[in-house]
């Protein structure tokens, strides 16, 4: 597969970890957030660390939208199935996503709830479509990735007059995230999680360029480069921090040259504009309330906003104790760190959003990782 | 005396009443059809004896007398619910007289009888049930086993998937078979038959929401033939088994489980078609998870996996076997890999279903 | 949210449809995100809709400084 296999080469990865190996400063630790989910998931499932020097610290960020999406959120989507007999569409990964009362949306579903799972917003609308009698609600979630998919579909449903069709918007923010974690008070003054620099999402900065990090580098003082989605591209991505700390620089760098540019996608930033606008504040799982992090749909379309049209109401609903997601997705902790890992919680039955997903950390460390900590005794 | 009509003799013999033969062009499988009566005869005498074919099913008995040959007798069985009910490369029909085949032939034995049982939804079309039973004949034929007991029932609209199947085999173990999960020890090399996951994306290339343009063919096969070159070269083979849902990655957690060893995986050395490669891609899936319906894993001993191998790959359904990996000592049992990038990473069971990532 | 894609556009389709095709595996998809694609040229598909579309040029720039590492040549010198 072009532009795949090249980029996960193993003999260029050697090499590129070798180069770091001799850049690193003896002594010195190197402490990178990865941003995205599907970066953690590359690191994961490529064995990315095994590549890398003693020194370098890869630490899991909040990337990761459905791991960020509180519970009272997938409640909602849970009520629209069970009780208001919609056909409730999402993506796959929301599905199993535990919420109130034991329920998740597969459950819901093997209660008797209409629940579909869909590859794509259109696929949503086109359920719409086929069966006017049908009421469909799209449970929207995602970054600024998938959320110009979403305003798409929005505005087709406009354009068609679709009666039975509205979406649930719980599309989030990355510079939003990126600066909450910025500010906490253990990363700005108590130093607490040493944070030498980000790995920048690779195809959230498609659509919103690089420009908008550079806000993060000069007021923070932390390097960032945008790195594709490919193993090969998160390691040229970390010797390029390296380097950035070394030579004390904090800049914004491309790794991704040849999807992303400074300005991004103006066409997808303009439609999502129209069709969505910033919400005050929105409640992240594992960051609490962030202010002007999240999108909801602009009155102009208010009769596709599911959360007018059924008059919703987000409960707070508070994690369950023992559960680390919150610190874990702060990158404070280590899921080995949370006492239910990997015994109560595991991804058969996972109590936090980080188990459910496969980018979340917990999940990416229990099926890819674990082994790294017991050590293994070679054949016979 | 003439003791009047009672004493006639009929002039002529008694006409047997009128069977109207089956439309497998627009009929439909109705409740009457499992309820026991003349439908179901109809059915059995107009389809299903027909197609299967055999001395011991046309007997018509509820069960079948069966003379098998000496030695140790291994049965299994499995359900098919497979949706959609033909795909390219096979059909419900062929998967279930396949899968079973390959239970009994992965320990060990020579698969001689099926019994099929069908539960058909009410307004099933007669004309795609005539093609799956046909499908299943011919796969039956090819594998040389005979399906000689059988089953009918019909469940109302609605309660039904327009067809399950059930089939559960026979065979008789060779000898000196010793197959097992829990024989698996450090040392031993893991033999994988072919690529991965041609089934299971043959399968998802077809479901809604899903689509591809480009044909991914089902591996579904019988492989009591491949057993059986395998078997024939005195290989010490101690475990064989068809990695089917759950795929490769479940059937060797579980060998490892029962063995309770580790193993050690070389992802460079595990084949899958380019396609297949790119349609997981595309779903966000991973091929290890993938079910297979004519693929087998063998755990070998290391003196023996050079001659092992040679004879998987002499046979037609053994191509591109390759040589995967090794057994290692290991108390947490662990499955793991080195990627083809150069690091490493477990191959964990599967949790829940495998729903499509987007991200 | 980041599964995404690097395919390459086949077929032009009515409105913004387009066939593209990965490893042989053909897709219809969206192109309404992105403007003045053609046959032959590649996008980075994500759920069905191409996001941007992807610089052969710069990703073979990429791959070449990818190579340049070890050679021990500072990043800035080495950018063709």
């Amino acid at each position: 597969m072009k532009f795949i296999d090249e980029f996960r080469d193993g003999d260029t990865a050697r090499r590129i970890g070798a180069q770091i190996a001799a850049e690193v400063q003896p002594g010195r630790r190197y402490h990178f957030m990865e941003f995205c989910g599907g970066h953690t998931h590359a690191i994961s499932r490529y064995g990315v660390g095994d590549l890398l020097p003693d020194g370098v610290k890869m630490i899991h960020g909040p990337g990761c939208p459905v791991c960020v999406l509180p519970i009272g959120r997938v409640d909602l989507a849970i009520q629209l199935a069970l009780e208001r007999g919609v056909t409730l569409a999402t993506y796959g990964d929301v599905l199993r996503v535990p919420a109130s009362n034991g329920l998740s949306l597969l459950k819901a579903k093997a209660r008797g709830g209409k629940v579909a799972m869909v590859y794509s917003a259109a696929d949503a609308l086109a359920l719409a479509r086929q069966d006017p009698a049908r009421e469909v609600v799209f449970f929207a979630i995602g970054f600024e990735t998938t959320t110009p998919p979403t305003a798409l579909v929005i505005r087709q449903a406009a354009a068609e007059g679709l009666a039975n069709f509205s979406v649930v918007c719980n599309h989030v923010l990355t510079p939003a995230a990126i600066g909450n974690i910025l500010e906490s008070p253990e990363v700005r003054k108590l130093g607490t999680v040493p944070l030498d620099g980000f790995i920048g999402p690779a195809h959230v900065s498609t659509i919103i360029g690089s420009q908008p990090y550079e806000h993060f580098a000069e007021e923070y003082g932390k390097p960032v480069v945008i790195a594709g989605f490919e193993p090969l591209d998160v390691m040229q991505a970390i010797l390029m921090l390296v380097r950035q700390v070394n030579e004390g620089r904090a800049e914004v760098e491309n790794e991704f040259t040849r999807a992303v540019n400074r300005d991004g996608n103006l066409k997808a930033q303009a439609l999502c504009a129209e069709v969505f606008e910033l919400r005050k504040s929105f409640e992240w799982r594992g960051l609490g309330e962030v202010p002007y992090s999240a999108l909801a749909i602009r009155g102009e379309f208010a009769a596709f906003d599911a959360e007018k049209k059924f008059a919703l109401d987000t409960r707070k609903v508070a994690d369950n104790k023992a559960c680390e997601c919150g610190a874990i997705l702060r990158g404070l902790k280590h899921p080995r760190d949370c006492k239910i890992f990997g015994t109560v919680c595991t991804p058969e039955n996972p109590v936090g959003s980080c188990m459910v997903s496969s980018e979340g950390a917990c999940a990416a460390h229990y099926s890819y990782g674990r082994y790294k900590e017991i050590p293994i005794r070679a054949a016979a | 005396m003439d003791d009047g009509r009672l004493n006639k003799p009929a002039s002529r013999p008694v006409k047997a009443g009128y069977s109207r033969p089956l439309d497998f062009k627009h009929g439909r499988v109705d409740l009457t059809h499992g309820s026991g009566g003349r439908a179901m005869a109809q059915l059995i005498e107009q389809l299903f004896a027909p197609a299967f074919d055999n001395v011991l099913l046309a007997q018509g008995n509820d069960g079948t007398v069966l003379d098998l040959p000496p030695g140790r007798l291994v049965m299994a069985t499995d359900s098919h619910v497979v949706s959609p009910l033909f795909f390219p490369g096979g059909d419900i029909g062929a998967l279930a007289v396949h899968g079973t085949v390959n239970d009994v032939a992965v320990m060990g034995a020579t698969p001689l009888y099926l019994s099929a049982g069908f539960i058909l939804e009410e307004g099933f079309p007669l004309g795609e049930l005539k093609r799956i039973v046909e499908s299943m004949a011919a796969a039956a034929r090819a594998a040389g086993v005979a399906i000689v007991t059988g089953d009918t029932k019909v469940v109302e609209q609605g309660k039904g998937d327009g067809v399950f199947i059930n089939t559960t085999g026979v065979g008789v173990l060779r000898p000196g078979a010793q197959l097992g999960g829990a024989r698996a020890r450090p040392g031993d090399v893991v033999l994988l038959s072919g690529t991965l996951g041609d089934h299971g994306m043959a399968i998802m290339s077809l479901r809604e929401s899903l689509a591809f343009d480009t044909e991914i063919v089902s591996d579904s096969a019988a492989l009591h033939g491949l057993v059986a070159a395998l078997l024939d070269t005195g290989a010490d083979v101690r475990c064989l088994r068809d990695p089917t849902r759950g795929g490769l990655a479940t059937t060797l957690n579980e060998i490892a489980r029962q063995s309770g060893v580790g193993m050690m995986l070389d992802e460079a050395a595990i084949p899958v078609q380019a396609q297949v490669q790119a349609a997981c891609e595309f779903l966000g899936l991973d091929p290890l998870y993938v079910a297979n319906e004519g693929k087998l894993v063998a755990i070998v001993a290391p003196q023996d996996a050079g001659r092992a191998l040679a004879a998987l790959r002499a046979h037609p359904l053994g191509a591109q076997a390759a040589c995967i990996g090794t057994v290692l000592a290991d108390e947490n049992r662990f499955v793991q890999m080195t990627t083809r990038f150069g690091g490493r990473r477990i191959v964990d069971w599967l949790s829940g279903d495998q729903l499509p990532r987007i991200c | 949210m980041c599964l995404a894609l690097p395919v390459r556009v086949v077929e032009l389709k009515g409105g913004d449809a387009a066939v593209v095709d990965l490893g042989g595996i053909r897709k219809e998809i969206s192109l309404a995100l992105v403007e003045d694609v053609r046959a032959g040229d590649y996008v980075v598909l994500h759920v069905g809709y191409a996001l941007t579309k992807l610089d052969p040029d710069e990703a073979q720039r990429t791959l070449e400084l990818f190579r340049a590492a070890g050679s021990g040549a500072p990043l800035h010198e080495v950018q063709a």
